[in-house]
Order: C-alpha cells, then structure tokens, then sequence
C-alpha cells in the first residue's frame, strides 16, 4: 500500500464521483461544475503518468476555456433547470445502457485474460516515461514526426475561426 | 530517508511563508494604492490609524469581519458560498513555480541545495496559464449565483474579458520561453543573466502588461466592476468577508502577475552579486514586485476605464497580432544569426512599441474622436 496507490484512489473515487454527478444533477450549471471537476481529476492522472505537459494542457483547455465556453451557453440561454421532458430524445437512454454493459465488458474481457498484471504500471518515478511526457519531447514528435496532422488540425481550427466570425458579421456593412 | 522528511518540512515552511507573505502583501497593497493615489493626486490618503496610516488594513479587516453576510434570498447557495473561494485559491496557488532567489549552495551540507522557491516544474509557464485560467469561474459562477441581472451580465463580461486577454497573455510569454528554451521559471530567470529580457522582447513586455493588467481587473480594464453601468458587477449582492475575499483576489493576482512579469521580463531575482549571496535574489526579486506595482497604481490613477467594445476590440485585433507578430520574428531571428538577435528584436520591438504610443497619443490629441470628445469636456467644465 504505497502512497500513489493511496492518492489514486481517492483521485478515482472523485473523478467517478463527479461523472455520476454531472449525469444526475437537475441544474445544467452544477452539472458543467462537476465537468469541470473531472477534467481536473483526470490531470492528476496525467501527473501520475509522468505527463505534466499533457496534465496542464488539460486544465488549461479543457477545464479552463471549454468549459468557460458551456457555462456561457447555459447562462446566457438561461437553460440551467432542466424540463421533466424525456420525450425529446426518446432513443437516448437505451443506447446510453447498452454502450455502457459494451464498455464495461471490454473491460471486463481484458482483465478475464490479462488478469491483475495487466494492470499498468505506476509511471511517475520511470526515467524512460518521463523523458518522453516532457514538453521537449511532446514538441519534438508534435513537429517533426506528426507535423503535417499538425498543420491540418490547426487549419481546421482557422476555418472554424473564420466562419464563425462570417457568420456573426453585422449584415449593414455590405 | 531523513533527508526526505527534511525537504517535506522545507516544502511546509516555504508555503506557509509564501502564503503569509501574500496576505501581508494584501493588507499593505490596499494601504498602498490609496497612499499612491494619494499622492498623485496631491491628497494625503489615509492617516488616521497609527503612523502614516499604517494600521489602516487592520481597522479595515475587523470592519469587514463585524459586517452582515447577506445571501439573496433565490440565490445558489452552494455556488454563492464556493465563488470567493474559487476566485481566492488559484490567486494564492500561482506563485508556486516562481522562484524567489537562486538555489543556496550546500545548505544541508555538500551537494545538499535550497531551492528558494516551492517549485521548479519543467511546465512552470503552462502551470501559471492553467491556474490563470481557473480563476475565471469564481467571478463567472459569483455573478450568476447571485440571482441579479445586474451581477450575471458583470460575471459574462469580465468573464468574456479574461478569456479574451488570456490568448494575448500566453502569446505574448512565448518569446520569453524561445529564448530560454525553457517553460521552467528558474531557467527562464538564468537565462537573464545578462541581458534582461524586457530589452530583448519590449513589445512582448508590453503585450504581457496589458493583457494582465486585463486579467487581473485593474484600470483602465476595471469593467467588471463599472459601478456606473452595472451597480458593481459580480459582487453586486456580496458583503461582509466573501466580498472581502473577491478584493484580496485582486490584489493577490495583482502581485502575483507583478512577480511573474518579473520572472518573465526583468530578470527575476538577477542583480548584482546575487551569485555570491544568494538570499540577496529575494530583496531583488521584491524590491523589482514592489515597483511593478507601484507602477500598476499609478496606471490606475492615470487611466480612464475603457468602453467594452473598444475593450474587445483593442484584445483581439491590437493585441493578438502583435502577439503573433512577436512570436514570428523571435522564432526568425532565433533560426538566424544568435549575434544579430538582440539588436533585430530590440530594434523592431521598440520601432513597434513607438508606434503603438504615437497612435494612441494622435487618437486621443487629434482626430475627429478626439476634438468630439475634447469639445464635451470644455462643454462640461463651462
């Protein structure tokens, strides 16, 4: 019982905690919060890989500007407290079950064959993860090895820039 | 193994002071502001309580204590509760990663340094920005629980403010980081030993000023709190300690973007000397703090608030440019001669930094905006 398993855990039992209380809280703002608590959550984990990049990334863009975004949306529509309407998307909760026994039991056959050993290892304290979670290496592979997905990504996010902008322009000024 | 428990305690004890030395810093910056603006003002400021005033936070914390705590009937408690926390904790919690003076050699003995700061992650400047841009939710999520239209639209504006500041913000921290080729604060620091970087990157530094100067709420770029337009803003319905707490933010940020800017732009702890006596990095590292922020008072008391279109407007298309601008011609002139870099980015940042001024300076003395506006000031006065 080393002090990462104890952390992981508790880290775990937040992050699962937040996910079911993000599926079940009646007020779209405390659900986004509880997002947000989970993205946070899941940069601890990244920390415990040997990710710290990745881990800061995380906040910063998930947990910092997305979420800022959705928060946004749901305070200016006013759409915080949710209708008892089901009727809306009647297909959901069956499809969302049935994913979810999918997922779990992918899970579930790995473990049948691998067993507790394919457990992955603790990756903080290893030079080699280490090495290869820093921002040197993440920025060398990012724009040597993958720089042309790089470069697509990024025009992509332009071309929705741009649009977005098209889209909201004031019409007088044509 | 005792040596681990020794650096446990060192971590302890360095937070503790961290945090001591952010909450005096709070107390006095409040005593400071009004004792500068005072004094650019060609007033006093206060000088009622102890010597030149000295003890006014004091009598300003127990009133502040001693005053109801209001929450609005249709409030979002919880939320209500958790916004001046939220805002409070990430503001507390940057100035982790900032080191405060070169490691003392052999501390502990041979081989055994004291770093003096808490942390030197190899992702410092990533974890300023994501601590930074946290604090967004405490003023968003304060104005929204507090059930008031006047509140919510503070919380969306400032929140909308900081978003868009922040992408000028870490932009304009690139230029620093490719010159030291580092995101750690202590190797960005080092590598300032000669030439400090805010000669190296002056429209960087600008940019860097300005966008926290936004980030952090302060004049000209106060709009979350334009009491003219919005009674108050985000803290419209708070009182007592929780708004206290939302003033502290504020000043806590504004030392810690001053200790970062520092860290970034003026050489950090750098001085002369420092190398022989390490601890002489702290007096450095403070005394250059205590002039960035006399500095931001004196913006404060210079500058009137700026309208919140053209607030947007000058984020996204003065700002991010020349934030992008910077960030090519640092990365040219690094991939060309190492000799020429100094003289290439310190000239074309200047010519930039120039320019910047002169415009702003015609806009306001000439101009059509500018006679207008000149024109209903003597109206005004008459």
């Amino acid at each position: 019982m080393n002090v990462e398993l104890v952390l992981f855990i508790l880290l775990a039992l937040v992050a699962v905690g937040s996910a079911i209380g993000m599926l079940f809280s009646r007020n779209a703002v405390h659900s986004a919060l509880f997002l947000v608590l989970n993205f946070a959550t899941v940069a601890f984990f990244f920390l415990f890989l040997g990710a710290p990049f990745i881990a800061m990334v995380q906040v910063t863009v998930y947990a910092g500007a997305i979420m800022v975004l959705f928060l946004f949306v749901i305070m200016l529509l006013g759409a915080e407290l949710l209708r008892q309407a089901n009727t809306v998307l009647p297909w959901q909760p069956p499809l969302t079950i049935f994913l979810a026994v999918v997922f779990l039991g992918v899970i579930g056959l790995y473990f049948w064959n691998a067993g507790v050993a394919g457990l992955p290892p603790a990756l903080a304290g290893d030079e080699a993860a280490r090495a290869f979670g820093s921002p040197q290496s993440i920025g060398l592979t990012l724009f040597q090895e993958y720089v042309l997905p790089f470069e697509i990504t990024s025009f992509l996010l332009l071309v929705g820039m741009i649009g977005a902008v098209v889209l909201t322009r004031d019409e007088k000024k044509q | 193994m005792a040596m681990e428990w020794v650096r446990l305690i060192e971590w302890i004890i360095k937070a503790v002071i961290s945090t001591a030395v952010l909450l005096a810093g709070f107390a006095y910056m409040t005593w400071a502001e009004r004792k500068v603006a005072a004094l650019l003002q060609q007033r006093i400021g206060p000088n009622r309580v102890g010597p030149f005033g000295l003890l006014q936070p004091v009598a300003d914390g127990i009133k502040l204590i001693f005053k109801e705590e209001l929450i609005p009937a249709q409030a979002d408690k919880l939320i209500f509760l958790l916004a001046p926390v939220i805002t409070v904790v990430p503001a507390f919690i940057i100035l982790a990663v900032v080191p405060w003076g070169p490691p003392v050699k052999d501390f502990y003995g041979p081989g055994q340094d004291l770093p003096l700061g808490i942390a030197n992650l190899n992702v410092g400047m990533m974890y300023i920005l994501s601590v930074a841009s946290i604090a967004v939710y405490g003023v968003t999520l304060g104005g929204w629980a507090s059930n008031n239209k006047y509140a919510t639209l503070g919380g969306l504006r400032s929140a909308a403010q900081m978003i868009s500041y922040e992408l000028g913000l870490g932009l304009s921290v690139v230029g620093p980081l490719m010159l030291a080729g580092s995101m750690s604060m202590l190797d960005i620091t080092n590598a300032q030993a000669p030439v400090w970087f805010v000669f190296l990157q002056p429209l960087a530094a600008l940019i860097f000023y300005i966008a926290a100067l936004a980030e952090v709420n302060r004049a000209p770029f106060d709009m979350p709190e334009a009491e003219q337009e919005l009674t108050a803003g985000y803290h419209t319905e708070y009182s007592g300690m929780k708004f206290a707490l939302f003033f502290m933010a504020e000043y806590i940020k504004m030392i810690g973007v001053s200790a970062i800017f520092t860290t970034l732009f003026l050489g950090g702890w750098q001085g002369p000397f420092v190398y022989e006596f390490p601890w002489l990095g702290i007096v450095y590292f403070w005394g250059k703090i205590i002039a960035s922020l006399v500095f931001m008072i004196w913006t404060r008391s210079t500058l009137p608030r700026l309208r919140y279109d053209r607030l947007m407007a000058f984020g996204w298309k003065v700002l991010l440019p020349a934030a992008l601008v910077n960030v090519l011609v640092t990365a040219a002139a690094l991939l060309g001669n190492q000799v020429i870099l100094g003289a290439v980015l310190g000239a074309l940042g200047v010519a930039v930094v120039i320019a910047i001024f002169f415009g702003l300076a015609r806009r306001s003395r000439g101009g059509p905006a500018g006679r207008r506006a000149r024109a209903a000031q003597s109206e005004t006065v008459v």
